[in-house]
């Protein structure tokens, strides 16, 4: 047996992406640390190699080969390859004999039997370590779209909204590669609704966290009630410096006032969304470029009315893009036919969902998220006071301990008629010792009060009365209004900004619940099923006290 | 109790002053009267203009949303605006919404034109 100057030193070949080989560092146990080295496929010696099975010299071999250079530079005299099933997978490299002569043939009989038993076992051992790799792999893969999926579902409201005289559906099913889909209602203290839908490009937690900045960035953009169009003005602008390159947002941004059926919307490169009328559907366009493209884009903005049995649909390609067995494309076409088609507000989602279910047959894998957001408008409103829904009038509700009537009395519900009922609460008050200035702010607060009960509350049907009720104690006077539109609580006031309002970047109006706070020493609002009670209270001042009558 | 709908006169008083006399109720119903008042104050090219509310007797969330729109024209277009004629109690309501922040209120009119003349 011949000795070897070095022991045989085991480079462990490892393959590349590229499958190139490279040879790995040696266990630090073995003396000698070679630096690895890498051997492209498309180098000369892999050929020969392959060609020449068996040890070979590389001192003999005249070869233009990078890795051959390489090899002679890391001091191999002899390399036997490891060929297995026609492909190279490592080498049995040895440097120069100790006692400085040449490899005998037994040498190279023992290296060949070795490489020849020693090639199978560095295959097999390759074929694991790929599949562990590409097992992690495979598990990171996963993590990352749970990830993305909480990050969305945590993200996407959790409650619809309820509107009186309205129906507010969502559905939302991802894809296993999570997408950017994402929807969202933005309540304002006016009674409006802003409405959200967007995708954005690309899958799994890049997705996921550009749209949680999205919804963000939209939120806060969207808080004052501004226009549709100015909203995605400012979302784009604060969305295109840190958005990652390639990547963008469609948004389809729309508000609706539910006592008018006005929608205005602007689109950031959504798809159109469909609104059907008398089962007939139409696309609502608006143009603008998706958000994160650039800045200083402008958003056309447009208006339409939802009458009653009327259905808007908002939804992603998710849906116009799902494929049958036979590779056609569902489609804008056959979507908004399918809009048109469905009769009734009820459940236009269930609807389509079936029709897509048909469309792609059993065992269809989605390829995208879907998402269907609808709004309908109910054929006529529910009038609580019509239909027995428990509505408790002012008239019949006994006058509370301690405090005495002074007057209670109802106004239709219709623009303008708060001056009737700030004229006959000044009537009622008039003896009862307040001060010109506290009159004239409780005048102003009754009629702020009972503008919002007509509009908010009873949207300005002339059926719904508003009911007032002054009452008086000793230490105060109260003024009862209540509206018939329940429910839901009252939106919390937000302090107007009249600098933003000034700059154009918060609406104009908003001041009535601001302007009630300010002028009466108490406002307590109480929600119930089918009413709203607001109780605007003055206190009594010292100096007038003794001065009103008993 | 009788309404009494927006009515609006313009006229000029000093050089580059002009004058929005206002009579009835700023409200929702006086968008366009107010509207086109201040366009038509604003055709001679004024610093100033003048919002006279000396007869004014009622304004409300709506006609304060109004007021604040024209201020915003005004301030785009470099203008002065400015208030007169406001009850004790509306006065309160343009403090207490921050408007007289923006736009000096005056007394009356002969006080708000003496406060225009240029220096």
């Amino acid at each position: 047996m011949a000795t070897l100057k070095h022991t045989a030193r085991r480079f462990w070949p490892r393959r590349h992406a590229d499958d190139s080989l490279s040879i790995a560092k040696p266990p630090a146990r073995l003396r000698r640390v070679e630096p690895q080295i890498e051997i492209p496929p498309n180098d000369p010696i892999v050929a020969y190699f392959l060609s020449a099975p068996g040890a070979i010299e590389l001192d003999k071999l005249h070869l233009d080969s990078p890795a051959l250079r390489d090899l002679r530079a890391a001091g191999v005299a002899l390399a036997i390859p490891l060929v297995s099933q026609g492909e190279l997978v490592g080498l049995l490299n040895l440097g120069p004999r100790l006692s400085e002569q040449d490899y005998s043939p037994d040498d190279r009989r023992l290296l060949n039997t070795l490489a020849t038993q020693a090639a199978p076992a560095v295959r097999v051992a390759q074929l694991v370590r790929q599949q562990q790799a590409e097992a992690r792999a495979r598990e990171r893969i996963e993590q990352e779209l749970r990830i993305a999926r909480i990050i969305q579902q945590t993200l996407l409201p959790k409650e619809l909204p309820q509107i009186a005289g309205w129906g507010v559906s969502a559905y939302y099913q991802p894809a296993r590669a999570v997408g950017g889909d994402f929807y969202d209602f933005l309540p304002f203290e006016d009674g409006r609704l802003g409405l959200v839908i967007g995708d954005v490009t690309d899958k799994g937690v890049p997705a996921a966290l550009v749209m949680a900045t999205t919804r963000s960035i939209l939120r806060t953009a969207a808080q004052h009630g501004d226009s549709p169009g100015m909203v995605l003005e400012r979302a784009n602008d604060l969305l295109c410096p840190d958005i990652p390159p390639k990547m963008f947002v469609t948004c389809l941004y729309a508000i609706l006032d539910p006592s008018s059926g006005r929608l205005h919307y602007a689109n950031a490169g959504h798809d159109l969304p469909y609104h059907s009328h008398d089962s007939v559907a139409a696309e609502l366009r608006a143009t603008g470029m998706p958000l994160g493209l650039m800045p200083g884009m402008r958003y056309e903005e447009k208006e339409t009315v939802l009458a009653p049995g009327d259905v808007l649909l908002l939804y992603s390609d998710g849906l116009v893009e799902a494929h049958s067995p036979t590779r056609d494309m569902y489609g804008f076409p056959r979507l908004m036919a399918q809009v048109g088609t469905h009769a009734g507000t009820g459940a236009l989602i269930e609807f389509l969902l079936n029709d897509l279910t048909a469309f792609t047959g059993p065992g269809w894998e989605q390829e995208d998220d879907v998402t269907l957001v609808t709004v309908s408008r109910t054929e006529s409103e529910p009038s609580p006071m019509t239909n027995s829904t428990g509505y408790i009038s002012l008239a019949d509700e006994p006058v509370p301990e301690g405090w005495r009537l002074l007057d209670r009395w109802t106004v239709p519900s219709a623009p303008g008629n708060e001056r009737k009922a700030l004229a006959r609460v000044a009537e009622a008050v008039i003896d009862q010792g307040l001060t010109v200035k506290r009159i004239e702010q409780l005048k102003t607060a009754v009629a702020e009060a009972t503008m919002n009960a007509m509009e908010h509350g009873n949207h300005y049907q002339p059926d719904l009365p508003v009911e007032l009720m002054v009452l008086a104690s000793d230490d105060a006077i109260a003024v009862h209004i209540r509206d018939q539109g329940g429910g839901r609580p009252l939106p919390q006031t937000v302090e107007p900004d009249l600098e933003a309002k000034l700059a154009e970047r918060q609406t104009a109006r908003g001041w009535g619940l601001f302007l009630i706070k300010h002028l009466v020493d108490e406002m307590r609002v109480t929600t119930e099923p089918t009413h709203h009670t607001v109780e605007l209270i003055v206190y009594r001042e010292e100096a007038e006290r003794g001065n009103s009558p008993a | 109790m009788a309404t009494r709908p927006l009515e609006a006169r313009v006229r000029q008083s000093l050089p580059r002053v002009a004058i929005i006399e206002l009579s009835g109720e700023v409200n929702g119903f006086a968008e366009e009267t107010l509207n086109a008042a201040y366009a038509e104050a604003e055709r001679d090219n004024p610093d100033v203009i003048l919002l006279n509310f000396s007869d004014v007797d009622y304004i409300n969330s709506t006609g304060i949303a109004l007021i604040v729109t024209l201020l915003a024209h005004a301030r785009k277009a470099h203008r002065r605006l400015l208030a007169c004629g406001l009850s004790d109690h509306y006065v309160e309501i343009f403090t207490i919404t921050r408007l007289a922040d923006f736009m000096r209120v005056f007394p009356d009119e002969a006080t708000a034109l003496a406060a225009s003349k240029p220096n």
